[in-house]
């Protein structure tokens, strides 16, 4: 069983945010999505900040938002390392809305805005995606 | 000796509240070296993540990076010290402090000019009162370190190191150069018991496969790199240095909280004794005031009575 099944970790910085098996899991990298099933080639991706589709053993899917971080895959093995990741569960969609809102009005043409409002954004995707 | 024996009970008063409050710190740091042991295991994931990807990345390609490129003469090095917000820690502070001026004597003498960045307000205290010039410093995290600290110190010092003639658009804060190197020091925690003050090299980065390599010894997969492994690096080298630095963060934080409840024990444990010496001193008043006393009846009534038999 364990053989056809994917050992997932997403790892924050500060903490594991979720561990466990997965059928597929879909991440948005540099390039675009992916989506890795078991026995993918080994392989170092850079994410950027979006969302990541698990889909578990048991045929739930976890969403969870990301911040840009890289994805490693080797021998069924997957992480998920990003600065700050969440799962959408813990992710409150009043409060992530206001903050969205609060990063447009603050303008701002830099990088810092463009960054916060994407953050935004993705954590406000991976809410809905999974209510 | 009546004044005497009050002036004993007042000074037992007071040492009895010093006390209570460095009993309390006790008990505080001590709850609190738990959760930094919590903080440091929950960060541990990702940095072993981290390395076994940047090695992997090392190993399987030969591509050269600025982070990791020795400067051929190195001018002038950035120190960052990891010192505490608050006191009463023992020499906490002050031994990382020396380990710091011992770091940039060292480097001095091999002709190297020495930048400071400071983290915590002691350390920031120490260079304002001796006037000494501080590149940047951050304050107001020393006991519950978070990743965006270790992010901000991180960027500022690689930009530090990335910044001079190669990289003329990298733009830096007025009282900082470019470095060729960059060094940490900060207070690693052993034990409970031994904490100590270590210097390491943190720019051009090493990457070390020692102490910290994972477990399983299979050799790493041959990865594919995506979109390139220049890039891959470029995403993940920053991302290392930064957890570095989170890492040190965090070992400081335990080391302070350890060096404080150990402190801060010693100091308890110095009241209690005082407070034993005081209420001794003041029994042997007490008692030298009572046997006064008597001793003034019993002469009184003998020299009544001697007056009395001669009245007769």
């Amino acid at each position: 069983m364990s053989d056809d099944l994917l050992q997932v970790e997403l790892v924050a910085a500060d903490r594991l945010v979720w561990s466990g098996e997965a059928r597929m899991v879909i991440a948005r990298t540099t390039d675009g999505d992916v989506g890795i099933l078991p026995h993918h080639a080994p392989m170092l991706s850079l994410m950027v900040d979006g969302v990541v589709d698990v889909q578990t053993g048991d045929g739930e899917t976890w969403v969870a938002a990301v911040d840009a971080g890289f994805l490693s895959v080797a021998a069924n093995r997957i992480s998920i390392l990003s600065e700050h990741a969440e799962m959408s569960h813990e992710i409150d969609l009043e409060k992530a809305r206001a903050e969205l809102e609060r990063a447009r009005s603050s303008g701002g043409s830099n990088d810092e805005a463009e960054e916060a409002v994407r953050r935004a954004e993705a954590r406000i995707r991976a809410a809905e995606r999974a209510s | 000796m009546a004044v005497s024996l009050r002036e004993y009970r007042a000074r037992i008063r007071s040492v009895e509240s010093t006390k209570k409050i460095t009993r309390a710190m006790e008990l505080i740091a001590a709850s609190r070296i738990i959760k930094a042991q919590q903080y440091a295991q929950a960060a541990a994931p990702y940095a072993r993540e981290l390395t076994r990807a940047v090695s992997a990345v090392a190993t399987y390609s030969n591509v050269d990076h600025p982070l990791t490129t020795e400067p051929e003469n190195p001018k002038r090095a950035a120190i960052l010290v990891v010192t505490s917000d608050r006191g009463l820690a023992g020499a906490y502070s002050s031994a990382v402090i020396k380990e710091a001026e011992r770091l940039a004597e060292k480097l001095r003498s091999d002709g190297r000019e020495v930048d400071t960045y400071l983290t915590g307000r002691k350390g920031v205290a120490y260079f304002k009162f001796r006037n000494r010039p501080v590149a940047q410093e951050w304050t107001g995290f020393s006991d519950q370190p978070t990743y965006d600290v270790a992010r901000e110190i991180g960027d500022t010092l690689i930009n530090a190191f990335l910044a001079g003639e190669d990289n003329p658009d990298v733009e830096l804060s007025e009282n900082a150069h470019d470095v060729d190197e960059v060094h940490v020091v900060y207070t690693r925690f052993r034990s409970m018991l031994v904490q100590e003050p270590t210097a390491v090299r943190l720019l051009p980065l090493e990457i070390i496969e020692g102490a910290e390599s994972p477990e399983d010894v299979d050799v790493l997969p041959l990865y594919e790199f995506e979109p390139s492994a220049a890039e891959v690096l470029d995403g993940l080298l920053p991302r290392y240095v930064q957890s570095r630095i989170f890492f040190a963060l965090l070992q400081a934080s335990a080391s302070e909280l350890a060096a404080r409840q150990k402190a801060m024990k010693a100091a308890t444990d110095n009241a209690e004794e005082l407070i034993k010496k005081y209420t001794r001193i003041a029994n042997q008043a007490r008692q030298a005031g009572i046997t006064q006393e008597i001793s003034e009846i019993v002469g009184g009534v003998n020299a009544l009575a001697d007056a009395n038999a001669a009245g007769e």
